[in-house]
């Protein structure tokens, strides 16, 4: 489904991205985890080519990311993305949050793309907040509506960039919850996240990343027994102590 | 010596005898109204494309819209009207020149006036337009992006009514000094509420009579914008949200 | 087609740089001036004693409704009057100068001292609640630490309004006083070569106030890296 095939990427004469490889398969769950600056982000933005990239090649669904003639919007229109800030319209209703692109981006009627919002927002358990605006909610439910809103586009796959960090602790697991469940169903994600505990209940193989590079891509099984780089070792100790 | 206060003076015939004096300030308050608006809702049109065009990620349409901007903010207004009233017909084609040149002298004031204020604020509008966009979180435009919005969907749907709201505020200031700056056309001879002033000084030597009316009719247009101003702010407040990051 | 005749600018320079002066000496004046009472004005605005914030709220209000233009007119028209009768002098004598300096630096003070009142109140409360704890009285507390954080957060805004009000001095104009601007009009229309004369002077206006406002954005960075 995500093909990653030797990216790189550099500001300038900061390298952000070295020679990065790996790849996710229909259905599977990827986690990625590196310390804070390793270039998560980056690496999860160029997948739907939010952030160019200067060496490699990326392939979705048999798309080519870096092609100048790929159409992204057409593209990331089917690949659903989850940001740390949630990142919802505050100037739009929850439902208009949640059909505005359905409408503009496929072409969706009024009344299906509303049916098709409310069914996921009662999903994530929010159907009571439709008329609400995203300032009115509390962190973790705007974080459910964000996943409700790409949803909603019938994504073949989707991105989470550390989607609760932003988050009070006890707001963390209402959002892992939607998560976890979409992962059961079979959805094909990549997720960059610190939350150790989904990585073990869902994942399918863990990344590590250090300074740009990958430097592990494991199954979760070795990488939680015995990570081989000491970096890795470290982080791990660092995030399983909190 | 005495000042004689002679309030009386709005109410005589003025010297051009159909009229009274008061009818000369209501011209001139009407005129001020109405160049300033026409030249307010041009401002804003054009500073909202100048505005966004120093946003996007094209160096040339980005540089166009830069210079433009310092362009217009680095000459003083008084000089870029008498460029556009007594510089641009000779620069002209001959025959636009000479078109321009013969119509009515009040067309001639009001179109140079009107473009120099335009124009003039525009480049003051586009720097708000810019700095509200610029404030958005980022991951704004990501998010539009993500959802398979197209750059300019993204700018339409997503960043620009958001930007709108935060620039209201400083807009508001920018429409005060419309009304202010369109003071400066009375030097071409644009009959509006300052230069009515003055010519009702000469033709009354009552200056202090003349000269309160007109600074009350200003404070009454500041007074008037400032309360729709703020109405419309408070229309305009999205529910919930407590300003930019 | 128009043709462009530059020759008579040479000629005039001295008598333009003699303009310039006065537009020079018109805004010195009116930033000294307009930053000292400005701070006066914006302190009285900040000042718990009703009054004083009421009268400096009108005051700075009055002047921010006004057009400049009409200001200035209202300037030439009072002060020539009042500084004759307080001085004794003739009646007619050319106190135009005069007049623009004092009403320039009245109707900037209203400006300056809205940017220096948003100076104070960026300075976090703590620090007044600081020096009271030190014991400082509210005046050494406003000068010793208030006041200096102020006014390094607000450098860049008062140099910008003295870069503005050097371009509002062009309009002096309407009393005919040969400032930069008036001094090229002159030029320009003795010698038949408007067009050139205006574009001229919007081109030194240009390259001036540009220059200026790229060391001002230099200075920002440097003091307020992002
Ligand atoms: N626009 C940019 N210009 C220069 N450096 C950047 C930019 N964006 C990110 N970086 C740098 O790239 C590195 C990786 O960033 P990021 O992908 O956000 O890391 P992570 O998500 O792993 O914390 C960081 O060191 C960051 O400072
Ligand atoms: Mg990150």
């Amino acid at each position: 489904m995500i093909q990653i095939s030797n990216v790189s990427k550099h500001y300038g004469a900061f390298q952000v991205l070295t020679d990065c490889t790996t790849s996710v398969s229909k259905g599977e769950v990827i986690v990625v985890c590196g310390p804070s600056g390793s270039g998560k982000s980056t690496l999860i933005k160029c997948v739907n080519g939010l952030e160019p990239f200067q060496s490699g090649e990326i392939i979705v669904n048999g798309t080519s990311v870096g092609d100048p003639k790929t159409n992204l919007s057409k593209l990331r229109a089917h690949v659903g993305m989850v940001f740390q800030n949630f990142e919802l319209f505050p100037h739009m209703s929850i439902t208009e949050n949640l059909t505005i692109a359905q409408t503009k981006v496929l072409g969706r009627g009024k009344e299906e793309a509303m049916d098709k919002g409310l069914k996921l927002l009662d999903r994530v358990g929010l159907k009571a907040h439709a008329h609400k605006f995203p300032g009115q909610l509390s962190g973790g439910q705007q974080q459910r509506v964000a996943i409700a809103r790409a949803l909603a586009m019938d994504p073949i796959c989707m991105l989470f960039d550390e989607p609760t960090s932003a988050l009070d602790p006890e707001m963390v697991n209402e959002v892992l919850d939607v998560m976890t469940e979409l992962a059961r169903e079979g959805m094909t994600m990549m997720c960059v996240t610190h939350e150790m505990g989904f990585a073990k209940r869902v994942a399918n193989r863990v990344i590590f990343m250090d300074q740009g590079r990958i430097v592990e891509d494991d199954s979760k099984e070795a990488f939680f027994a015995n990570p081989r780089s000491e970096r890795a070792q470290q982080f791990l100790a660092k995030i399983l102590h909190h | 010596m005495s000042y004689q206060w002679n309030w009386g003076v709005f109410l005589q015939p003025s010297a051009s005898g159909d009229d009274t004096y008061l009818g000369w300030m209501l011209a001139g308050f009407k005129m001020t109204i109405g160049l300033s608006l026409t030249a307010w809702v041009l401002a804003l049109l054009l500073g909202a494309l100048i505005g966004v065009l120093r946003t996007v990620p094209n160096r040339a349409l980005a540089g166009f819209a830069t210079g433009y901007v310092e362009l217009f903010r680095n000459i003083p207004l008084l000089v870029q009207l008498f460029i556009w009233y007594f510089v641009l017909p000779e620069l002209l084609p001959e025959s636009l020149g000479n078109l321009y040149k013969q119509s009515n002298p009040l067309l001639q004031q009001f179109l140079a006036s009107m473009i120099c204020l335009a124009l003039f604020t525009s480049a003051r509008v586009a720097e708000q337009v810019r700095a509200g966009i610029n404030s958005l979180p980022k991951g704004q435009k990501n998010a539009g992006l993500a959802l398979g919005f197209t750059l300019p969907q993204t700018y339409r749907f997503v960043l620009l009514p958001m930007a709108f709201r935060l620039v209201v505020p400083p807009l508001t200031s920018e429409f005060l000094n419309i009304f202010k700056n369109s003071a400066v056309c009375s030097t071409i001879g644009l009959l509006e509420l300052a230069a009515q002033g003055r010519q009702l000084v000469d033709y009354t030597a009552q200056p202090y009579e003349s000269f309160i009316a007109v600074t009350l009719a200003y404070l009454l247009i500041n007074v008037t914008v400032m309360f729709l101003m703020h109405r419309f702010e408070r229309r305009i407040v999205v529910p919930g949200y407590i300003g930019g990051k | 087609m128009y043709e462009f005749d530059w020759s008579s600018i040479p000629g005039a320079l001295p008598f333009l740089w003699e303009g310039m002066k006065i537009s020079l000496e018109i805004t010195l004046t009116a930033v000294v001036i307009g930053i000292v009472w400005g701070t006066l004005l914006a302190m009285m605005r900040l000042s718990s004693f009703r009054p004083l914030s009421w009268f400096a709220a009108g005051y700075v209000n009055l002047f921010r409704a006004v057009p400049l233009v009409m200001v200035l007119l209202w300037f030439f028209l009072i002060v020539p009057k009042f500084i004759e009768q307080l001085f004794g002098l003739p009646p007619g004598s050319d106190l135009r100068l005069t007049s623009a300096m004092i009403g320039f630096a009245l109707f900037e003070s209203a400006y300056y001292s809205e940017i220096i009142r948003a100076g104070i109140q960026s300075v976090p409360k703590g620090q007044m609640a600081a020096c009271s704890a030190l014991g400082m009285t509210y005046g050494q507390a406003m000068r010793l630490v208030i006041l200096p954080q102020a006014f390094r957060n607000m450098v860049p805004l008062l140099l910008t309004q003295a870069i503005i009000l050097f371009q509002d001095t062009s309009l002096v104009y309407v009393s005919a006083l040969a400032d930069f601007f008036g001094a090229a009009y002159k030029v320009g229309d003795r010698d038949g070569r408007l067009v050139e004369m205006l574009l001229f002077a919007g081109a030194v206006y240009f390259v001036i106030c540009y220059t200026a406002s790229q060391i001002v954005k230099r200075l920002q960075k440097k003091y307020h890296p992002a």
